[in-house]
């Protein structure tokens, strides 16, 4: 078990040092940031000097052993936007977007896990046939589409929600729901297939054979086996939603990591763009690790090391 | 000695996307107390199928049970399974009917401990409290020959060899000391010397607890060591019921006469090539018509393809459903 973690800790360690050099490097082919920083009537001069004083002029290795050497000790380096420490901003943003991001799953998990299960025990019946209707839906429909959509209807016409902002508890409703609803179809999906495929186990038919009633069987039997798929996938996807809201946050104005990142890179400041790369990253890996821990409880194969 | 189990001309029938399967078209047998009863045959021969049904362990649908009658002599008298609620049937499944299974690798959860899955028949059917379903079942352990059961009691399948998981299946079948055992292929999963030592415990339960066996299988070697009387079954049907040394020295139905041709002798004065039968098993898709061997048989004659032959009685407690008498080299007047 402790090597089990260890071995995860060192993959995530190499994996992440992979995402610093490629962020590093992706944020440079976006072009040069001088252009848009400096004032229109900035002289050649000027510009050069700047770049001087930022060290974009060295090779690119020098400037990516520099910014290792300062991560590591925990600085960032200054947004060029803001003239602030890069990583305090992004620290600041992190509340917004896990709100949002727990708001959105505990829906998926909540509609999703129950339609699953009876669509599962149920197969054809009306419940599992409108519950892979909206997995279908879930699934298939862009969000950011949704997202403005439903911005349309319910904020600009129906006045039920914020179209913008994070106020009140109504604030997150509409962009919790759109990023949880993909969410929610894989998660009915994931849900309904392991039921089917559990029971249809050899080890069910002995525990029939046991004469165990049915309820016995379908809680101790059944769910603990659904739950091993469910926990990974529940774990990778929340992960997913920590940082892939950008659409999101954009379309509805939240105020988080995403929205963030969506300016960010359009200012090409380079700093905060990686200070937020390098934050989520080690977010969702600490999520990887956190889930392959429920999942050895859950799983004595994975705690017991086969 | 009485009769625990007397199955009458049980149907068994799978409504598929395909058309109907037609598993089990009419079998009769009957198991007195603290017998062996052998049922061979092929695969498909509806010798898994007729057990299962018994039992309402069959997947209902496409499953369906369509005729016949299955009177279980057990703790509240004579019923018949197949009237029998589902509540009811779970009494008898687990409680007086115990179960091993061909597989020993699918049929145990592989996340529950073993002990937990053999304790948990215990506190169904017996009323035990948790406590005294673990000594328990620490007690049965050590009766189906597993070292340190106290410590294996928390072990998962997964830690476990086929054949010690083969071991805390049987547990779980005796667990509540049942009447009979059902034993599905019980060691075909196995390897030989497995497979010997699980036969070698099956033979000391038997003795131990006094319980009737339904060994199902399709190794008549097996059958030679363990059982008391064989059924031997094709296409769905009974083809022959005897004891095991009638079965061998006489067998009275040519499929029978086949499958033993088929088997390698030890004591063969000369090497012969082993025969085997010709031909494919039958299509349980096709309503049965006339006897389902008659394709493959070498004896089958105009009445075996306008009749479908039902059990003849050959001797005592020796039956056949063939038209064609093998000793006297004609066919049966009946």
């Amino acid at each position: 078990m402790h090597r089990y973690l260890f071995s995860k800790l060192a993959q995530s360690l190499l994996l992440l040092f992979g995402v610093l050099f490629l962020v590093f490097m992706m944020v440079r082919v976006t072009g040069d940031p001088a252009a848009l920083m400096m004032p229109r009537e900035s002289s050649p001069e000027q510009i050069e000097a700047f770049r001087e004083e930022m060290g974009f002029n060295d090779p690119l290795m020098v400037q990516f052993g520099r910014f290792i050497v300062e991560a590591v000790k925990g600085d960032f380096g200054n947004s060029l936007h803001f003239k602030t420490p890069a990583m305090p901003m992004v620290v600041e943003r992190l509340g917004a977007t896990v709100e949002l991001a727990v708001a959105g799953l505990l829906m998926a998990m909540i509609f999703g896990i129950p339609i699953g299960l009876i669509g599962g025990f149920t197969p054809g019946g009306v419940t599992d046939n409108i519950g892979r209707f909206i997995a279908l839906m879930g699934q298939s429909i862009p969000n950011f589409w949704l997202g403005l959509m439903m911005i349309l209807y319910f904020g600009v016409e129906l006045g039920w929600f914020p179209t913008f902002g994070r106020d009140t508890w109504h604030s997150v409703v509409m962009p919790a729901f759109v990023l949880g609803l993909p969410v929610l179809g894989q998660i009915v999906r994931l849900t309904r297939s392991a039921v089917l495929e559990i029971r249809g186990e050899d080890f069910i038919r002995t525990a029939h054979s046991k004469g165990l009633e049915p309820k016995t069987i379908y809680t101790k039997h059944v769910l603990r086996n659904v739950a091993i798929p469910l926990v990974s996938v529940i774990g990778v996807q929340f992960g997913y939603m920590l940082g892939g809201s950008i659409y999101i946050e954009a379309i509805f104005s939240w105020p988080g990591m995403g929205g963030l990142l969506e300016q960010s890179i359009g200012w090409r400041d380079f700093p905060l763009v990686q200070a937020i790369a390098v934050f989520t990253s080690v977010i969702v890996l600490a999520l990887n690790i956190v889930t392959d821990m429920a999942y050895s409880i859950i799983d004595p194969r994975i705690r017991y090391g086969r | 000695m009485a009769k625990i189990l007397e199955v009458k001309d049980l149907v068994t029938k799978f409504y598929t996307l395909d058309g109907v399967v037609n598993a089990v078209n009419g079998v009769s047998f009957d198991l007195e107390e603290g017998e062996t009863l052998a049922i061979v045959g092929e695969s498909g021969s509806g010798k898994s199928v007729t057990m299962m049904s018994l039992l309402g362990l069959i997947p209902m649908p496409p499953g369906k049970i369509e005729g016949g009658t299955a009177h279980f002599t057990g703790v509240g008298g004579r019923h018949d399974l197949l009237q029998m609620t589902p509540e009811e049937l779970r009494e008898v499944r687990g409680g007086q009917i115990g179960f091993v299974f061909q597989d020993p690798i699918s049929t145990l959860n592989p996340i529950l401990t073993i002990g937990e899955q053999i304790a948990e028949t215990l506190t169904r059917h017996k009323g035990m409290t948790k406590d005294e379903a673990r000594k328990h079942t620490i007690k049965l352990l050590g009766q189906v020959g597993i070292p340190d059961p106290e410590l294996r009691y928390k072990a998962y399948p997964f830690q476990f060899s086929g054949g010690m998981r083969q071991r805390v299946v049987i547990a779980i079948a005796i667990a509540c000391t049942p009447q009979i055992i059902i034993a599905d292929e019980p060691t075909t999963a196995l390897d030989v010397t497995v497979q010997a030592q699980i036969v070698e415990l099956f033979k000391q339960l038997r003795e131990a607890l006094d319980v009737a066996v339904i060994w199902i299988t399709h190794d008549l070697g097996v059958v030679a060591g363990i059982a008391e009387r064989v059924l031997v079954m094709y296409g769905g049907r009974p083809a022959e019921i005897a004891s095991v040394d009638d079965l061998y020295e006489r067998p009275q139905h040519p499929y029978t006469l086949g499958l033993l041709g088929a088997l390698p002798r030890l004591d063969a004065r000369e090497s012969k090539r082993l025969v085997s039968i010709q031909g494919t098993p039958p299509d349980l898709l096709l309503p049965l018509q006339h006897c389902p061997f008659a394709w493959r048989c070498d004896f089958a004659f105009e009445r075996c393809w306008q009749e479908i032959p039902s059990l003849i009685a050959v001797g005592e407690r020796h039956q056949t459903s063939c038209f064609y008498d093998l000793e006297k080299g004609a066919p049966r007047d009946v």
